[in-house]
């Protein structure tokens, strides 16, 4: 069995799973069952002076039969004393002295954060998370995101943490700014000692047409929530092979945040560059239980690719984020529909005419036929095969991919519901193997067919 | 000792019970992870509390969800190290399925046996090592009978680091799990693979055709006073004994066959042809009438059950009957067999029947069926001899072991029982569920500890 153990900028955790600043740490009571679940960490509620909480809070989007694929909240940090949460804290670090308590902060003045990083301090914290991305109503009065998206203001508070604390500072970031890097650039020259990521994003989730007010609704006025669950993943992954790609950045452990609910997003995070992973929306779905899936499924998948630690997984996907310009413009790929697997539901046909490359036919068609469906260009054959899964339609004919004009854009196997169906197979492109930076080299980035102011000034660049 | 290995004989020939299609086929990836996304993951979830071996159901299908079938597994078998066959075997519509939420919804049930099924088969068809036995504790076990109760607890035992030998009279280990299920949900070669499984999760010798008996007279026997003395502890799995007889005139002879019987030959006897058998009448109102009456109609033969009860007394599950009368099975109520009618060749030519109210026939109401073959499905007569052979061992008036419900412990101190044999004859689930009980009770004593087993 593989070593899940982590030490994160000198906290160390049984696992790499931590439990988001959120409703799911509220309490002490809270952490210690989410311990007793077999989380490794959990980072607090955030604490700071009290606050009035509105009712309602959360908005929820479902998508088809799946309910909360995305979550919003208009919760703002801790309402409860300061000192209830401290003395909840010393009880749980002096009960669960191997898991990392990390106390989320977020105070204003020079003053308060001195103050509140040495009470933290005293209750018993193994580290501290700024939180510099509450994208609602905290960030109104100067806080929150408001400080992820002033470096400036980032990094001076930033250093005044450095400076009061003697447990590792780790900084929060939102992603509501136009490049992740400049607040990553200003948490490194404030030398907080690591990175959690994305808080939530600003959103509004729906709008009430009954009332005409947005959601979630507080009386008869609503206002922007933090969006997060399984649909902010992909925005969040990308904000952090932003950092770990970066020369410097990359140097700091990093906590990845956005949409994480199993195992294996987990994985994808932690081979992006991230030491430890943080979880809130699936917390919130489904409970503390979640997390032994997630454990076991990261140590067998750990087993089966050999390694034994999972510090051996961290970072290994992040060499191959690169940019567009890097990409092999010589790589190709065509869809291939199992004849085996395909139950006829033909959504594949019309995703490819209406939406890609039209070269997905249906079989048992005349020429004319499928000239009058709108296809161009039809191959000499179009083999009529019947459906033969189980459960397959009855009489259903299985679709037809026209190698030749397939461009392998993957939206077939996308929208196929069948996993397994339809899978991207490489063949030859009979193009060298080059990016779009080699040509520009070469002085090849030019592609015939497009503007002629284009052309004339390239003329005058070349004489 | 005849039998000395972990080896299981091959079933030769062209066996009837390869006619049967899978009623519910393997679920092939795709299919699995589109069932398990269904489920909602209920908490405090009514399917674990309808499950005998209590598995965490939501949980196992979560797993699925996420690609970590082997954890799906894990959670499966260390509840129950049968759940393969379980996914298979075990009326579902009357338990975990039958619980689930989507009922009170009017949607289809989550499909909890077939996913179980799935997990097992794909988990350890990738790595069958999924559990390790414990070191050697130096303790030795015998476990008498192969049937489900007994291959469960061997499992459980050796995974503790005990010494595990079990007896079983018959060549082929399993019981009814082997030779007493219905074709088109699990075949012999299936269940035995799952036998060969638990049999390699540690140290476990089957030795096959060998009997328990009182006092031993041949090689082939055993005496029970033996294995109180070269071992433990001592488990018995003993299951139920032949079919019961109607005790009617002109049942004995030919063409008139107890069900289970005919079941096993039909599984495992290539020799079995029905040949100049048209039509079948099979008497009994239980699971096992409608077994074997489903399972012949299935092979074209006109098959009809009779019952002396009305439809809505039968024991045999509803959503069965309804199953097997789709597949051309008869039902005729309220009729109870007076005599088996035979030629002057002493061939069977059918069976003349009472009309009944209240299960009482009523005077004057005889009428003659037709049938070419009866089958008697009536229960099943116990293993009393066996059981009472070792001392302390005690029986109730129906014949079944008692034992205290606590522990599944005989009254001899080290003889513990589950299975059919205690509880008069459930399902594959409930025995190994019993087992469970009884190897932890048992593990305990052994190991002077109030631990349980389980992986």
């Amino acid at each position: 069995m593989a070593d899940l153990s982590i030490d994160f900028a000198g906290i160390k955790s049984p696992n790499p799973f931590w439990l988001a600043s959120a409703p799911p740490t509220n309490t002490g009571d809270q952490v210690m069952r989410a311990f007793d679940a077999g989380w490794g960490g959990a980072v607090w509620k955030t604490l700071g002076n009290p606050i009035v909480n509105v009712s309602s809070r959360f908005g929820g989007i479902d998508y088809g039969n799946t309910r909360m694929m995305g979550l919003n909240n208009i919760e703002l940090i801790t309402d409860r004393p300061l000192e209830v949460n401290l003395r909840e804290i010393r009880e749980v670090k002096r009960r669960y002295p191997n898991h990392a308590v990390i106390t989320s902060l977020m105070v204003e003045t020079k003053e308060e954060w001195k103050e509140i990083i040495q009470r933290a301090e005293e209750a018993g914290a193994d580290g501290h998370e700024l939180n510099f991305g509450c994208p609602h109503g905290m960030c109104e009065r100067g806080m929150g995101s408001a400080v992820s998206s002033e470096p400036k203001v980032l990094r001076e508070i930033a250093s005044w943490a450095v400076e009061f604390a003697t447990k590792p500072v780790i900084v929060k970031l939102s992603p509501n700014v136009t490049d992740i890097v400049e607040p990553g650039e200003a948490v490194l020259e404030s030398r907080a000692h690591g990175i959690s990521l994305i808080n939530t994003i600003k959103s509004i989730m729906a709008i009430d047409l009954d009332r005409m007010v947005p959601l979630p609704r507080v009386g008869n006025a609503s206002t922007n929530g933090g969006y997060c669950g399984p649909a902010v993943k992909p925005v969040a992954l990308h904000m952090v092979g932003e950092l770990t790609r970066h020369p410097y950045i990359a140097k700091l452990p990093i906590s990845g945040i956005g949409g994480i609910s199993n195992w294996r997003d987990a994985a994808e995070f932690i081979a992006l560059g991230c030491t430890s992973v943080q979880v809130c929306t699936a917390v919130m779905h489904y409970g503390y239980r979640i997390v032994e899936d997630m454990i076991e499924g990261l140590s067998d998948f750990l087993d089966s690719k050999g390694m034994k630690s999972v510090l051996e997984l961290r970072g290994r996907a992040a060499p191959q984020y690169k940019n567009w310009g890097e990409l092999d413009l010589g790589y190709r790929v065509v869809a291939d529909i199992s004849t085996d697997k395909c139950i006829g539901c033909q959504l594949c046909y019309v995703a490819c005419m209406d939406g890609a490359h039209q070269c997905i036919h249906l079989p048992g068609r005349t020429e004319e036929q499928a000239r009058k469906a709108g296809h161009t260009h039809i191959p000499k054959i179009i083999p009529d095969r019947a459906v033969t899964a189980k459960g397959g339609t009855p009489g259903g004919r299985v679709p037809f991919v026209d190698e030749e004009e397939c461009i392998g854009c993957n939206l077939c196997q996308l929208v196929c519901p069948v996993s397994g169906c339809i899978t991207m197979k490489e063949v030859p492109s009979g193009k060298p193997s080059e990016t779009w930076n080699d040509r520009v080299q070469r002085g090849a980035d030019f592609v015939p067919g497009g503007l002629h102011a284009t052309e004339i000034e390239r003329a005058k660049r070349s004489s | 000792m005849t039998h000395h290995s972990p080896h299981i004989p091959d079933v030769e020939g062209d066996r009837l019970e390869v006619l049967y299609e899978d009623k519910k086929p393997p679920y092939g990836d795709a299919e699995a992870i589109a069932e398990a996304n269904r489920c909602l993951y209920c908490v405090d979830a009514p399917c674990i509390k309808a499950c005998p071996t209590a598995i965490d159901i939501p949980t196992f299908i979560r797993k699925i969800g996420t690609g970590n079938v082997k954890g799906a597994a894990r959670t499966i078998l260390s509840q129950n190290l049968l759940g393969k066959s379980c996914g298979q075997v075990c009326p579902v519509e009357v338990l975990c399925a039958g619980a689930c939420v989507y009922n009170d919804w009017n949607r289809d049930p989550i499909k909890i046996g077939r996913l179980q099924r799935h997990a097992v088969e794909t988990a350890l068809a990738e790595d069958p090592q999924l559990f390790k036995p414990k070191a050697p504790t130096g303790k030795r076990i015998a476990l008498v009978g192969a049937g489900p109760a007994s291959v469960a607890a061997a499992g459980w035992l050796a995974l503790e680091g005990h010494e595990v030998a079990i007896y079983e009279k018959k060549l082929l280990p399993g019981g009814l799990n082997t030779l007493g299920i219905a074709p088109y949900k699990m075949k012999v070669e299936e269940a035995l693979q799952e036998i060969t499984w638990v049999l390699s999760l540690g140290n476990i010798e089957l030795y096959q055709g060998v009997e328990i008996v009182p006092v031993s007279g041949s090689p082939e026997e055993v005496s029970a006073s033996a294995l109180l003395q070269q071992y433990d502890a001592v488990f018995l799995g003993l299951g139920l004994g032949p079919d019961s007889r109607l005790k009617i005139p002109g049942e004995d002879g030919g063409g008139v066959v107890g069900a289970t019987h005919l079941i096993e030959r039909l599984k495992a006897d290539p020799t079995l042809r029905f040949k100049g058998v048209d039509r079948v009448i099979v008497v009994g109102g239980g699971n096992t009438a409608v077994d074997i009456a489903h399972e012949l109609a299935l092979l074209g033969i006109e098959t009809t059950m009779v019952y002396r009860g009305g439809d809505h007394e039968m024991s045999a599950y509803e959503h069965e009957l309804a199953s097997g009368r789709v597949d051309g099975m008869r039902v005729l109520c309220e009729r109870s067999p007076v005599a088996v009618l035979r030629d002057n060749m002493g061939k069977v030519t059918g069976v003349r029947v009472i009309r009944t109210e209240d299960k009482k026939p009523v005077a004057g109401t005889e009428e003659d069926l037709r049938a070419d073959l009866v089958v008697v499905a009536v229960g099943q007569s116990r293993m009393t001899e066996v059981a009472r052979s070792f001392e302390g061992v005690e029986l109730d008036t129906r014949g079944r072991v008692i034992v205290d419900p606590k522990t599944y412990r005989t009254g001899n101190p080290k003889v513990w029982s589950a299975g059919d044999c205690v509880n008069g004859g459930k399902e594959v689930v409930n025995a190994v569920a019993e087992a469970k009980i009884a190897v932890t009770s048992m593990h305990a004593f052994l190991m002077g500890t109030e631990k349980g087993v389980g992986a």
